[in-house]
């Protein structure tokens, strides 16, 4: 079995592309908040079959991209430290701060290693023992838990040189602050696939009760997609406003307890800061006090630089979904992949990089 | 980041209870195969079913009727449409 090729078959999703155009009886706004879904969406060539009034805009799930300036001055002139090796997932590593980015820091000497699970840090840890290995956090309830397990390993296994600098983010708690913007005027939510899968389509109830959105989960591949957007379309033309569920093969209601568990042994809410959004309260995670000797906050005491942002960019407005690409004045000109000044277009999965790379203009 | 894929468990260690030992699945994909962590799997998979794996760990176990219902389901609005299923847009409005 295939769990992905029949899901892209013509067969169907033809026909679910007509019952997206009939779905969609007056014009509305999706926000889709996943950058993994913004990256499926051109990739798949959705945009291009869109109904006449169904809008799409990309919204702040790109965690790479919400990662502010600060924190990115903070993971650099950590990397500087001598006796002190981070280890990142590879979208972190061209991200700009105020004064260059993690590349500049290793071509300059800085160790910088880059994993593919944190569990890869914990090993680098292990055969380093006179180096502190930390693992930058990134990410949403997706990577939380995997963060917490390898937390959990290092102290099982009593590994003393292995630390974590979490800016890991919640995906629910930004939402609800981002509606409140009435700048932002979006009808319906398509809702993350994976994060879904750790927090459960319940997350999004209260989103549906408060603002009257219409949310549906929706998994990665074409009919998901498509199937999920003539879903948000017809709640919206109904009126019958609830949480819906096309990824029922991976998201149940509940989510995953186990993983749940485990980020709250690990970690509690803080308040944190996003690229673009500000200090958005309860929106972060950061290591709990019994699990302090992991924290490379508190253990290399890092205050955060007050930094401004690169001048001109307007990512901010771009993860709002206020804002496209287009719109900035830096956008393809002096702001292109191979020289990002802001996160969106550094990241694959930023809503920049795939304007960009599949030729939106 | 968030990306994460369908691999097959082709074999699995340790005890979903204890996390003291090894909790490790070997999972294949297109005759790829590679080792992932069990620590926060929502269901302890068999040897056989699906699993999505994301940063080295699997995060959601599939099975394989799972899979198929949820296909199925798509499959049976994809051939019943538009009679059936679909209210005329003019009802909508």
């Amino acid at each position: 079995m295939k769990h992905y090729d029949e899901y892209r078959d013509a067969e169907l999703i033809k026909p679910l592309v007509e019952e997206l155009h009939r779905s969609v009886t007056k014009p509305l706004r999706v926000m889709e908040v996943c950058g993994s879904h913004t990256m499926a969406i051109f990739r798949n060539g959705l945009r291009s079959i869109l109904p006449d009034g169904l809008e799409l805009v990309s919204g702040p799930g790109c965690p790479v991209c919400v990662t502010s300036a600060p924190h990115m001055d903070a993971f650099i002139a950590m990397a500087d430290r001598p006796g002190v090796r981070v280890a990142i997932f590879g979208d972190l590593f061209r991200v700009p701060g105020s004064n260059g980015s993690l590349a500049n820091a290793s071509s300059r000497g800085a160790r910088v290693d880059i994993v593919y699970s944190p569990m890869d840090a914990l090993e680098i840890a292990k055969n380093n023992p006179d180096e502190l290995v930390v693992f930058l956090g990134v990410g949403f309830e997706t990577t939380t838990p995997t963060i917490a397990a390898t937390i959990m390993a290092a102290k099982v296994q009593n590994v003393q040189n292995f630390n974590v600098f979490s800016t890991q983010k919640t995906m629910p708690v930004p939402l609800n602050a981002l509606l409140g913007d009435p700048e932002l005027k979006i009808d319906g939510l398509l809702c993350p696939g994976h994060v879904s899968s750790i927090i459960g389509a319940k997350a999004y109830q209260p989103l549906a009760e408060k603002f009257g959105l219409a949310c549906v989960v929706a998994g990665f591949e074409t009919a998901d997609l498509v199937k999920s957007l003539s879903m948000l379309a017809r709640q919206v033309a109904t009126g019958d406003i609830k949480v819906e569920n096309v990824y029922s093969r991976v998201v149940n209601w509940e989510g995953n307890p186990r993983a749940q568990k485990m980020v709250y042994e690990i970690f509690e809410p803080c308040d944190t800061d996003w690229r673009g959004l500000g200090v958005i309260p309860g929106s972060g995670l950061k290591i709990r006090d019994q699990y302090q000797e992991f924290d490379a906050q508190v253990r290399l005491e890092i205050e955060l630089p007050e930094v401004e942002e690169a001048k001109g960019c307007m990512c901010g407005q771009i993860l709002k979904g206020i804002n496209t690409p287009q719109d900035c004045p830096l956008y393809a000109k002096r702001c292109t992949p191979a020289n990002p000044i802001g996160p969106c277009m550094v990241s694959s999965e930023g809503t920049c990089a795939a304007y960009f790379k599949y030729g939106q203009d | 980041m968030c990306l994460a894929i369908p691999m097959k468990v082709v074999k699995v260690e340790g005890n979903p209870d204890d996390f003291t030992t090894s909790q490790l699945a070997t999972v294949d994909a297109d005759g790829i195969q590679k080792e992932v962590r069990l620590d926060i799997v929502d269901h302890w998979p068999n040897v056989g079913d699906y699993v999505i794996i994301h940063a080295g760990f699997a995060i959601h176990s599939l099975v394989e009727e799972e899979a198929k219902k949820n296909l199925a389901l798509l499959k049976q609005l994809a051939d019943t449409m538009p009679e059936e299923l679909l209210t005329s847009p003019d009802d909508l409005k």
